[in-house]
């Protein structure tokens, strides 16, 4: 009786699984792509940054991207932190002097330009988001701090688990994702492009932003559409979370205390509890 | 309770203090000697890693709060400046959002485990209300502190469930205004649910006092469910059940961590990373998952006004259970029946859980019904009912009886190999 009774609840919870893991199935799915799983280097426990890629990655951020996208949680001298691109200070000084800054107002009440400091943000390619859209055919060109955090690759509450939401397949995927509508797909909006991997797709406003050798990398690493949109996913998956590798090398001293201390104190419970009948 | 506990102060001062308010004696007699039934499981552990989990959000939110902001222009900003700028900012936002849902976990367990060996039952009515009456407090808590980010989920959330009380009939609609403190939900509603996100955690201590009062007038239930009798069914709580207890946080804890460390941002929906916008309405508004059975029940009741009063009286029924269980046994163990019936409405709520997850149309919207539909059935029929015609198992005399027989059981299982 009990056996029968705890083979139906395995049953049961196997079942449940099942069906929980089913993929949801949204009003645009069929309209969209999930993105590839890339083998990014800072997956899993112990994977970090390459800090060439997340260099090359910045290059293709202030060459191509940033004519239209902000990076506003960001400041020049995150450039030069340790767990992110690594650049050398004086590296980070010449890339934020690059930029005109504008501060005050001075003394005389008026605003004035002046070249960039590492203490500064990021300079936003518009001044506001009216500018933004006028530019742009009256699309809003998202910022890009959080857009790996804020994008999935693909759903699944299993899959994400194991995999992770795919905020970087996400972004590599939309890059390289332009291509020609199939027969058929009705027609879409005028000035719109076909990319059936953008979220709220598959029209999107932003025209394909890379082309093969478009930015000439300092490394020499031949830029290829999918190079360039790998090593500017990287780049913004470290603008997104900054702290990666810190998180990970604290949590694996934590977790190594807490395995030892649990040991401990399996051992002095059992220590104690033999003193009496249990 | 047998085995009276006595505190002579050797310290000088201690007695002093002792003499004119006695809190060492009381920590003595409550905490140290606290006669506890022996043969409590690690079912029995997670109350006290409740406690923990409340003080740990209570310390890592006041770290929060020096340096967040509740404005609407700022507050999504205010939280990434802690992620960013603030020394192990990251850390401490992480410990309180991915705490929240462990604290969630852990209740579950905690009430399930009443439901099971019949906690609730005589003389332990008071101390379950308050139990329902935390559940209650910590939803809230858990439902603004979620809006406090500002993000698009913190938002549409909000909006969502704010909107609920527009079904009350004739002043919903001036119920909900006087919710959000204007006309939609704006820079007023998120200060006031930051202001009472930090009142209701202390709100929650009060309670939690009360609950930890109301368990030490009978003591714990046991495993067996039988009272206890004599010195012989007890030992003192320390240092049994406070290694015992430590033991099991510490492994909860690494679980907690492995979150806290490798998948922060997996509990919560990637959406929230992105700052409100009242204009745009995401594709989909779900809760956080330790609401999900709650939003199934909501949305599966096809009106509106049913719909809100069926997801309250969800959680209000576990109130009157101790009065709808008829039966006069506490443990399920003796009760074969009701053992299953628990077990089904265990499933019944995983159930409701992934339901609350999908969108409310076709086969989901079916499951959800019939799982609603259980979820009272099981408190309003097959509870009294079960009740009245099952007929228990032998119950052990006495709960050291409960243990010497396992033990000579387990003895007896080792001895042919020797």
């Amino acid at each position: 009786m009990h056996v029968i009774a705890r083979r139906l609840t395995i049953v049961a919870l196997l079942s449940l699984g099942i069906i929980g893991s089913w993929p949801v199935v949204v009003a645009s799915a069929e309209e969209t792509l999930e993105a590839e799983n890339i083998p990014f280097s800072f997956e899993g426990a112990f994977g970090l940054f390459d800090r060439a890629q997340l260099q090359r990655g910045f290059q293709v951020y202030s060459q191509v991207c940033s004519s239209c996208h902000s990076l506003n949680l960001l400041h020049y001298r995150n450039l030069g932190d340790r767990g992110g691109p690594d650049f050398p200070e004086m590296q980070v000084k010449a890339i934020a002097a690059m930029v005109e800054v504008e501060d005050g107002p001075n003394d005389e009440g008026e605003m004035f330009t002046r070249p960039g400091a590492p203490s500064d943000p990021f300079v936003k390619p518009f001044p506001n988001e009216k500018a933004a859209r006028a530019a742009n055919g009256g699309a809003l060109p998202p910022d890009l701090s959080l857009i790996t955090k804020a994008r999935e690759g693909w759903r699944g509450t299993f899959r994400q688990l194991v995999d992770g939401i795919g905020g970087p397949e996400y972004v590599h995927a939309v890059l390289t994702g332009y291509r020609e509508k199939p027969e058929n797909v009705p027609e879409g909006p005028a000035g719109k492009y076909y990319n059936p991997y953008f979220s709220a797709g598959p029209w999107i406003s932003m025209p394909p932003p890379l082309s093969d050798g478009l930015v000439e990398y300092t490394d020499g690493t031949a830029s290829s559409v999918d190079q360039m949109a790998r090593d500017v996913a990287a780049f913004l998956a470290w603008a997104g979370e900054p702290k990666m590798e810190r998180r990970k090398s604290l949590g694996f001293r934590v977790l190594v205390y807490i395995v030892i201390l649990a040991t401990l104190l399996f051992l002095t419970k059992n220590r104690v509890w033999s003193r009496i009948e249990h | 309770m047998s085995g009276e506990s006595t505190f002579e102060p050797k310290n000088g001062a201690v007695e002093w203090l002792d003499r004119r308010l006695p809190v060492f004696s009381l920590l003595k007699r409550q905490v140290v000697d606290f006669p506890t039934p022996k043969n409590l499981n690690y079912w029995w552990t997670f109350g006290g890693i409740l406690t923990v989990f409340l003080a740990l959000q209570i310390v890592t939110g006041i770290v929060l709060v020096m340096h967040y902001t509740p404005n609407t222009a700022l507050a999504f900003n205010s939280i990434e400046f802690i992620m960013r700028e603030v020394n192990y900012g990251w850390l401490i936002r992480y410990m309180h959002a991915n705490g929240a849902s462990f604290f969630f976990i852990a209740v579950y367990i905690h009430i399930f485990r009443g439901l099971y060996y019949g906690s609730y039952k005589a003389p332990r009515e008071v101390l379950w209300i308050l139990g329902v009456m935390i559940l209650l407090v910590m939803m809230a808590t858990a439902f603004m502190g979620y809006v406090l980010p500002w993000g698009q989920m913190s938002f549409w959330g909000a909006k969502v469930i704010t909107n609920l009380f527009s079904a009350i009939p004739f002043i919903g609609e001036r119920i909900v205004t006087w919710l959000w403190g204007g006309f939609s939900v704006d820079n007023p509603t998120l200060q006031r649910f930051f202001s009472l996100h930090y009142l209701l955690p202390f709100v929650l201590v009060g309670i939690v006092m009360l609950h930890i009062w109301a368990l030490h007038v009978p003591g714990n239930n046991n495993p067996t469910g039988v009272d206890v009798q004599s010195s012989s069914d007890t030992i003192p709580f320390h240092p049994y059940y406070t290694v015992k207890d430590a033991f099991a946080l510490v492994c909860f804890l690494s679980v907690y961590a492995l979150f806290v460390f490798y998948k922060p941002n997996y509990l919560g929906h990637s959406i929230n990373y992105e700052v409100a916008n009242p204009l745009q309405t995401p594709s989909e508004i779900v809760p956080e998952w330790y609401f999900l059975p709650f939003y199934a029940i909501l949305r599966s009741i096809p009106n509106k006004l049913l719909g809100v009063l069926a997801m309250f009286g969800s959680i209000l029924i576990l109130v009157f259970l101790p009065w709808l269980d008829t039966s006069k046994v506490r443990s399920a163990s003796y009760r074969p029946i009701y053992r299953q019936l628990f077990w089904i409405f265990v499933l019944d709520c995983l159930l409701l859980g992934i339901v609350g997850s999908r969108p409310p149309a076709g086969l989901w919207l079916l499951i959800g019904r019939v799982a609603t539909s259980w979820y009272f059935l099981h408190f309003i029929i097959l509870v009294p009912l079960v009740g009245l015609m099952e007929r228990p198992k032998p119950l052990p005399v006495s709960i050291r009886e409960a243990v010497l027989t396992k033990e000579l059981r387990a003895e007896a299982q080792i001895q042919p190999g020797e």
